[in-house]
């Protein structure tokens, strides 16, 4: 009788274990890492990653389990290969704060590689741009041909790709839109634990948006499943950057806790997630003493090569049962153990500048410096700069000088606007000299548009989407080739061929331009004028072509010349 | 005759030779005035840097110069201040021999018409000798070369003064009567800037009435000779045309040119009408308007051709002036070419009405655009309705002009038929009006 009990459940375990193997195996990995910068700002970084086994590409796959139905419909929908779209407001300052870990333009920023399989490339780029809008409640339906271009050489895959094909990508920045709670609620909504539970308890937008740089991503792409890569896994990594300054949220003081940026603690990690980890930045800015006190004290510190810097962190491994003996919560202070120098601000090797110059609302000219702070090593970048069509660029006013001297690019891909259809479009690989600044200047001259294509505060002015400057910057300390999986996540989005090396992705800041507007109150009056004009030239040609000449004859008068008469003879007055 | 001429011609091209070299250069080749989308130098300049990089100079909407263009300023880009410097004294020369020949057919019909008793008896004042059309040419040839506009225009390396080359020579090889570089001519201008199509006209009926062909509808003679015309014309036509193909192998030239005059996206303000007019238009009515703008340039001339049939060369001066005030992005350029001729129709000073007041208006006009650009576009104080309302003022002011030289050139041939002296039926003094 025994037997005949244990068998219904032995049966009932076989297939279960038969159907875990079909099952497709997912995996959340959520991190979080603090970093304090130079000014006694805080930075604090959060990555969300699920990976998941399956091939949304091919086969029909419906049961979603951490990874979200919305993306893994729109990817196998639409043959989308990569997918990345950042919501950014502010602008992170390169030479105050460092090097960004990831950095975003001001604005939307979306730019996807498609599957050779899609035929109209355009009409799925259209139908995503709307379904996101849908999804991330943000205006991402604005994209159209006026704001996308397709970049030949700063946007490689990310992940895995078979060929490289430009034509399959698209990208388009937005550098007017806003973010807002109204686009954080679906983003958190697409996490596995939601915002309950693990480290999205911390994101809450009274405090999130009260902040100098908030920014918010998603990225899709597929990635190999093993070393021997024999099939393919699609990973989602969700990660949010917020910089938290002095002086509006910490209230003048340097100190820093969980609670006090966030208002929350950390109370567990998500039951889903199979790692969660917080990181906290203490290197040793000057080697000698350790700058930042950390309490509760770490369990573990983690050395780690990032950014051709060595940096060691704190770590706090939320899924270990020992962190929450103590309390149960946990909340990470930061104190600084003494007051910050000056001279320890690092320079980061690449940072750039960008603005505009001239007077008048009839011409103008966009400067961009860009700075290599590297004693020694020279290296090339990738300038990629989208001007929308109504300033109208001049590429033979195109001049870049470094030292004094002209430099001239090795690569220049441009591809000229076209009035209301499509923006300039202007790739340049330039060398950068050792510890040098080159200064990389071009004219435009601004149009006057219709009446109805300006926005609605027009002298507000015109938006020009930030510049993207692609780098493979040199390290000052060789990288060592890391397992992707067990490395943390900040430090593996972007692939690395070789330790000498690591990418670099900076943006400028956007442009505000001001254009010559016409007078908005007056279309009837300019229609009647104008007509009055054309009908002024037609009337008298009328007159001289139709009619003749003739002797005037005198005529009698009408009724009221008569009248008068008459009123005349009364009065004994002459007549007329 | 040739003396005074090329004492004219020398110190045109000292005033531009010093214009040139002063800081005043880099000014008016700024101004939107002289320089329009259509034939700004920078554009060119623009265009065959494109052409360097390996991209279309037609792929964007920057360049809109035909193909001959980029040949001719391929080779010759080191020389642009001579190559302009030449074509104005190219355009003055042209007119001056165009207008002498012209002086000797006006002459040789007057005394025709004399002999034949077409004159009243008392209108020995409105004869023209030849003493008082001796100087026309050169002042021709002064008018054109020391125009302020067509200083500016040349200072200013606007390709306009090529365009007036091309007409001019045009005008010279039909009144020298030679159909055949007439017609090569035409089509040149036509190729270059597509509203010298009207001109088409004036040029027949010129051609006919040398070759003393009646202009009657049923005569075979009339018809032979407008198609032998019509045909060269649109044989040259179409063969500039594919030589324009073989320069870049592509069409895309025409809807850069062609389709860029007739649809006039770009709104770059000017002296004409349509800047402003299409900036604020709805955009419903839009393509309405542009048709309606566009067929005006062409309306006027089958009525002009029908009550100017023996008069074509002041047809052909009317048409030039109609081309210059409705075309879609007009220049000062343009405004010079047809005043250049002003001085063939000098003995109609009597009979125009307006002058003084007409020329107070264009010269207070042209003077007050550069200040109120200024003060919308620099100073910000003033706004586009400033410029704009000038630009009206203009336009009138021109238009005016033109109608008041053909209401004198008619009342002149009214006299010269009905005679000087009119008088009513009871005696007195008469009075002319137009019924």
């Amino acid at each position: 009788m025994l037997a005949a009990l244990l068998l219904p459940l032995l049966l009932a375990a076989g297939p279960g274990r038969a159907g875990a193997g079909r099952e497709r195996r997912d995996a959340l990995r959520e991190e979080l890492l603090l970093s304090p910068l130079p000014a006694g700002d805080v930075a604090a970084t959060f990555q969300f990653r699920t990976r998941w086994d399956a091939d949304l590409q091919r086969g029909a796959v419906s049961h979603y389990r951490l990874f979200p139905k919305a993306l893994g419909r729109l990817v196998a929908a639409l043959g989308v290969r990569e997918l990345h779209l950042a919501l950014t407001q502010g602008f992170w300052r390169t030479q105050a704060w460092g090097q960004p870990p990831l950095q975003a333009p001001a604005g939307a920023e979306l730019w996807v590689w498609f599957q050779p399989t899609v035929t109209d490339v355009d009409k799925a780029w259209k139908e995503l741009s709307n379904i996101l809008s849908g999804i991330f409640c943000a205006s991402l339906n604005f994209i159209d041909s006026t704001n996308t271009v397709t970049p030949t050489a700063s946007f490689k895959p990310l992940g895995l790709a078979n060929g490289t094909d430009h034509h399959l990508l698209r990208y388009a920045v937005l550098p007017r839109e806003v973010v807002c709670t109204e686009n954080l609620t679906p983003w958190k909504k697409l996490l596995p634990c939601g915002s309950k539970a693990g480290l999205a308890v911390l994101l809450k937008a009274e405090r999130l948006f009260h902040s100098s740089y908030h920014s918010q991503a998603v990225h899709i792409r597929p990635v190999c499943r093993d070393a021997s890569c024999l099939a393919v896994s699609w990973e989602l990594r969700q990660t949010l950057t917020v910089v938290f300054d002095t002086f509006s949220s910490g209230q003048g003081k340097k100190d820093w806790s969980l609670f006090k940026m966030f208002s929350r603690t950390l109370t567990d990690a998500c039951p889903l997630a199979s790692q969660s980890k917080v990181y906290v930045d203490i290197s040793p800015k000057n080697k000698e003493k350790e700058l930042l006190e950390v309490t509760p004290p770490p369990v573990s510190v983690h050395e780690a090569i990032v950014q051709g810097d060595k940096r060691t962190y704190a770590v706090y491994d939320l899924l270990s049962p020992s962190l929450f003996n103590t309390s149960r919560s946990l909340n990470v202070q930061l104190k600084w153990k003494r007051p910050q120098d000056s001279s320890e601000l690092p320079t980061p090797v690449l940072h750039a500048q960008r603005y505009v110059s001239g007077y008048g609302l009839q011409t103008g000219e966009i400067s961009t410096l860009i700075y290599n702070t590297h004693p020694y090593r020279a290296f090339p970048v990738i300038l990629l700069e989208t001007v929308p069509w109504y300033l109208r660029l001049y590429v033979h006013t195109l001049t870049i000088v470094t030292k004094g001297k002209e430099n001239k690019p090795s690569y220049i891909h441009y591809q000229p606007a076209q009035d209301r259809r499509r923006p300039h479009l202007l790739e340049m690989l330039i060398q950068l000299p050792a510890n040098s600044v080159t200064k990389i200047t071009i004219q435009f001259e601004r149009a006057l548009l219709k009446w109805t294509e300006y926005t609605p505060d027009p002298n507000h002015g015109f938006y020009v989407s930030s510049s993207v400057l692609s780098a493979l910057v040199p390290s000052v300390i060789a990288m060592k080739d890391m397992d992707v999986e067990q490395s943390p996540l900040f430090t593996s989005l972007f692939p690395s061929s070789d330790g000498s090396s690591y990418f670099v992705r900076l943006y400028t800041e956007p442009l505000l331009v001001n254009l010559p507007t016409p007078d908005f109150s007056m279309p009837y009056n300019v229609i009647c004028l104008t007509c009055t004009v054309v009908a002024v030239c037609y009337g008298s040609f009328y007159n001289l072509l139709t009619r003749t000449f003739h002797v005037e004859e005198p005529s009698r008068g009408g009724l009221a010349k008569r009248l008068a008469n008459i009123i005349r003879k009364f009065r004994g007055v002459p007549p007329l | 005759m040739a003396a005074p001429l090329v004492l004219v011609v020398l110190v045109a091209v000292t005033v531009r030779a010093v214009l040139y070299r002063s800081s005043l250069a880099a000014f008016i080749s700024e101004r939107v005035e002289v320089a329009s989308p259509l034939n700004a130098w920078k554009r060119v300049v623009e265009g065959l840097a494109l052409l360097d990089l390996g991209v279309s100079p037609y792929s964007g909407a920057i360049f809109h110069e035909t193909p001959l263009i980029i040949y001719l300023f391929h080779f010759l880009i080191e020389y642009a201040e001579l190559v302009f410097m030449i074509t104005d004294v190219l355009t003055a020369v042209a007119l001056y021999l165009a207008i002498q020949d012209f002086n000797k057919v006006v002459f040789k019909k007057q005394k025709l018409l004399i002999e034949l008793d077409k004159y009243a008896p008392d209108v020995a004042e409105l004869i023209r000798t030849p003493m008082e059309m001796h100087y026309i040419p050169l002042k021709v040839a002064l008018f054109y070369l020391l125009n302020p506009y067509t200083v500016m225009s040349c200072v200013a390396k606007s390709t306009c003064a090529i365009n007036n080359t091309v007409i001019a020579f045009f005008i010279l090889a039909t009144i020298k009567g030679s159909a055949f570089l007439s017609a090569v001519f035409l089509a040149l201008a036509t190729y270059q800037s597509l509203y010298p199509l009207t001109l088409f006209a004036p040029a027949l009926l010129y051609l006919l009435q040398r070759q003393f062909i009646p202009i009657k509808l049923k005569s075979k003679s009339f018809w032979l000779y407008t198609m032998q015309y019509a045909a060269l014309y649109l044989c040259s036509l179409v063969v500039i045309i594919c030589l324009s193909f073989f320069l870049l192998n592509s069409w895309d030239f025409i809807p850069s040119v062609y389709g860029f005059i007739l649809s006039v996206p770009d709104l770059t303000p000017n002296i004409g009408l349509f800047w402003y007019f299409f900036a604020e238009m709805f955009e419903h009515f839009s393509l309405f308007f542009v048709c309606v703008f566009q067929i005006n340039v062409f309306f006027y001339t089958i009525p002009l051709a029908i009550k100017l049939k023996e008069h074509p060369v002041f047809f052909m001066f009317v048409q030039i002036a109609i081309i210059s005030i409705f075309k879609s992005y007009p220049t000062v350029g343009d405004v010079a070419l047809y005043m250049a001729f002003l001085p063939v129709w000098s003995h109609l000073y009597r009979f125009l009405r307006n002058i003084f007041i007409l020329s107070c208006v264009l010269i207070v006009c042209s003077l007050l655009f550069p200040v109120l650009w200024h003060l919308w576009i620099y100073a910000g104080s003033a706004n586009s309705n400033f410029y704009y309302a000038i630009t009206l003022t203009f336009n009138i002011g021109q238009i005016l002009l033109v109608s008041d030289y053909f209401y004198a050139f008619l009342r002149r041939e009214y006299y010269l038929t009905h005679g000087l002296h009119l008088t009513r039926q009871d005696g007195t003094e008469a009075m002319l009006v137009l019924k």
